[in-house]
């Protein structure tokens, strides 16, 4: 018995080869079926690129021009395919300067691998040149890291790294590995981590909870869903389609949530938060039960808690057990993936509609439509507006683009404004905010998706910080379309100086480059919009363009979003102007 | 809600950079740890942090939420003073002059329980476990014959009820097993 068991053993088992820690990187990456990393060589990674070298025709390496872009990129490419995002930094500032991307992904949920350098082990604590205690600075930012020494470790290290960024509410990992252990030689094996002990991905669902999230569901009167990006991470979004579509609910979605479900959906009832729809942040405060499904009521989703959903029995479906009751009392808290809660729940849901109620919903949107749709999307005078641009690009896309987007007003136009009929289409910073993202992040998800259209919507801001990634754009031809939308100013934040600091503009007018020669400069085809009559032509010369492409469109300088929750409001005092 | 003293007991994998991990949970929250103690726990290879804390209940709880949700915590939980039996330990550094001259100082030790460690000629060492009450009320007493140093441990703390750790791992390996 024994001999047949050692036997079989031995079939299975690879037999070992001896490698460098930096090649064992590169091993493991192709084991974890890696061929798209997005990096920046220095010192205390160049064993790793010096195999990359070697192995170029497996993975392929993209050099962006600041490692911030890397993570993003990485992001990006996560975002749309979910697979883990990789990416790759030298020690020192190499590290740092991932940390605003690592901090994206942990707040935004998005799986991500970092591998960087690190100076070697016997010089670890000295203030060597390009050390910088990335563990330490990466922390609070990761769901997990940790510092290689040896090079015996990195199998089983970065097989754990891609399990756990993957699993349950997925997450940024940080590796970081010292140049000797990159050196040094090992016996490369490799063995996929399937569980760790300490680490409960996803919680055991309690059929119980099911029952009353059912029965409450079953007894409502004026039900409301709210679903989130746990939607997407969980490939639920066909059984959210027939959950919604049984009970006959309305469904409203965060920003991360776009995309789960169709924009067009008769049930889908538009954004929640500070810039959502007017009806489904009122409805809220009217809604008997309110069933939130991936989603985790960050502070612009509820505005103020005290006056949210307080009238409503809370269920909340939901993967990570810290999100329970962390800003919402919830009446039942249904944990576990809602790829299977919900499966479970279909089971228990009889056949409703909510006619009245969901009538509710399009009364109140009808409010919205004729004090700011109707304007924003078919404005008869003025400068180009954002939601112009947005809805033009509809008209060629169909729903079936990937749109990037980066953040402040242009991007709660894009989002409010944009439609969807596939899911992970929508990709954005939501709960970090960061601008500068969409540039990267475009590359990274046209390079995940080099199928589908990728369009990136940017303020003159947010493009500014990550510009230099133009030239990634330029040197791998990767053919994203990007559009500005330049209003000359820091948009949001001006118009929140606007209306809560008496119009002192401070420091939030940008006096601008020519971007355009800017794009050109980098050999990407590019072209200015300043009037409604050249929009359609240059969008759909965009659109149809094979290669990467730059649009330029000048819109009106104090443009301000509405519908708007004021800070500290309740979501249904929303204001409309 | 009212603030408290909770023991917030985690039992952890024994890593490296863990400490730091749940250390900033608390930061994060802008919380002040009144007391921390690491040491290994009944099970092999399972470390057991003790963390005291002057919080809400809601907000011990959001806690343990979160340092749950670390990759290398096996279980976290909380429990108020009702809910353990819990020791300090103090040791007082006190001159060996003042110590021979002034017997009262024999009659404090004896009165409280304390323990002498160490006698040489410069210095005593005494040594006290109990409630924090009783190693500040020896502190108070020693304090006017010059200590010369006083080093008091952090809680250390074990519950009245269950914290089944080991079930909890062996839960894990029967699953891995099988799968």
């Amino acid at each position: 018995m024994e001999v047949k068991t050692a036997k079989k053993e031995k079939i299975i088992k690879q037999a070992p080869i001896t490698v460098s820690g930096a090649e064992a990187v590169i091993k493991c990456l192709l084991e974890e079926g890696i061929d798209t990393i997005y990096g920046y060589p220095g010192g205390a990674i160049m064993p790793v690129y010096d195999e990359l070298y070697k192995y170029q025709d497996k993975i392929h390496h993209v050099l962006t021009r600041h490692e911030q872009g890397a993570t993003h990129a990485a992001q990006g490419y996560a975002r749309v395919t979910g697979k883990v995002g990789v990416c790759i930094a030298t020690s020192g500032p190499g590290a740092t300067n991932l940390v605003t991307g690592i901090a994206d992904a942990q707040i935004d949920s998005t799986p991500m691998v970092c591998i960087t350098g690190q100076v070697g082990s016997h010089l670890l604590g000295s203030d060597a040149f390009q050390e910088t205690d990335i563990i330490g600075i990466s922390t609070p930012v990761t769901k997990w890291n940790y510092q290689v020494t040896k090079a015996e470790e990195i199998p089983e290290v970065l097989a754990k790294a891609f399990y756990i960024a993957r699993s349950g509410r997925p997450g940024p990992v940080l590796i970081d590995i010292t140049k000797d252990a990159q050196f040094a030689s090992m016996e490369f094996t490799y063995k996929k981590c399937t569980g760790i002990r300490s680490y409960k991905p996803f919680p055991k669902v309690d059929l119980f909870e099911v029952e009353r999230a059912a029965d409450l569901i079953n007894s409502a009167k004026k039900p409301m869903i709210v679903f989130g990006q746990g939607v997407i991470l969980g490939g639920a979004e066909t059984l959210l389609q027939q959950v919604v579509e049984k009970a006959g609910i309305p469904a409203a979605w965060t920003i991360l949530g776009l995309s789960a479900m169709a924009t067009d959906h008769p049930l889908n009832v538009g954004m929640v938060g500070m810039h959502g729809n007017y009806g489904p942040n009122v409805l809220t405060n009217d809604s008997d039960v309110l069933i939130a499904i991936g989603m985790r009521f960050d502070d612009r989703v509820t505005g103020n808690l005290e006056h949210y959903a307080k009238q409503a029995k809370v269920i909340h479906f939901e993967i990570d057990p810290a999100e329970i009751d962390k800003n919402v009392k919830t009446e039942v808290a249904v944990l576990g993936d809602v790829k299977e809660t919900l499966q479970l729940l279909l089971g228990y849901l009889k056949p409703n509609n909510h006619d009245t109620w969901h009538q509710k919903f399009k009364d109140l949107y009808k409010i919205e439509y004729d004090k700011i749709i109707k304007n924003e999307l078919s404005p008869k005078q003025g400068k180009l507006g954002m939601a112009e641009v947005i809805d033009e690009i509809n008209t060629t896309s169909k729903g079936e683009a990937i749109i990037v987007s980066d953040v402040g007003q242009h991007q709660m136009v894009a989002c409010r404004y944009a439609k969807f009929n596939q899911s992970r289409s929508n990709v954005t910073s939501g709960g970090l905010g960061t601008m500068g993202f969409a540039l990267p992040a475009a590359i990274g998800a046209k390079m995940g998706m080099p199928n589908r259209q990728v369009v990136a919507i940017i303020g003159d801001g947010g493009f500014q910080m990550t510009i230099q990634e133009l030239g990634t754009i330029f040197q791998t031809k990767v053919p994203v379309k990007i559009v500005v939308l330049n209003n000359g100013f820091l948009g949001m934040v001006r118009q929140w100086q606007q209306m809560f600091f008496d119009k002192r503009y401070a420091s939030t007018e940008l006096i601008n480059p020519d971007f355009v020669a800017i794009a050109k400069g980098y050999y990407i085809k590019a072209k200015q919009v300043t009037e409604r009559s050249q929009l359609q032509e240059a969008i759909k010369e965009m659109m149809d363009s094979p290669e990467a492409y730059f649009l330029e469109v000048k819109v009106e300088q104090e443009e301000n979003v509405f519908p708007m929750i004021p800070t500290g409001a309740s979501v249904s005092d929303i204001r409309l102007e | 809600m009212e603030k408290k003293n909770y023991t917030v007991s985690i039992y952890t994998e024994n890593n490296i950079g863990l400490l730091s991990r749940i250390a900033a949970i608390f930061l994060k929250r802008h919380f002040n740890i009144e007391s921390i103690t690491a040491s290994k726990s009944e099970v092999n290879e399972v470390m057991r942090f003790i963390i005291v804390v002057e919080i809400t209940e809601e907000q011990v709880k959001k806690i343990i939420g979160q340092i749950e949700k670390q990759i290398e915590v096996i279980r976290a939980y909380y429990h108020t003073d009702e809910e353990l039996i819990f020791q300090e330990t103090a040791l007082y550094k006190v001159n060996s002059a003042e110590f021979v001259e002034d017997l009262t100082i024999q009659d404090f030790i004896k009165e409280t329980n304390a323990r002498i460690v160490t006698v040489t000629p410069k210095f005593f060492v005494i040594e006290k476990t109990g409630k924090r009450h009783e190693i500040d009320n020896l502190y108070e007493k020693l304090k006017p014959y010059g200590l010369m140093q006083f080093v008091r441990s952090g809680k250390i703390a074990v519950s009245k009820n269950e914290m089944p750790i080991s079930s909890i791992l062996e839960e894990f390996n029967a699953i891995n097993i099988n799968s």
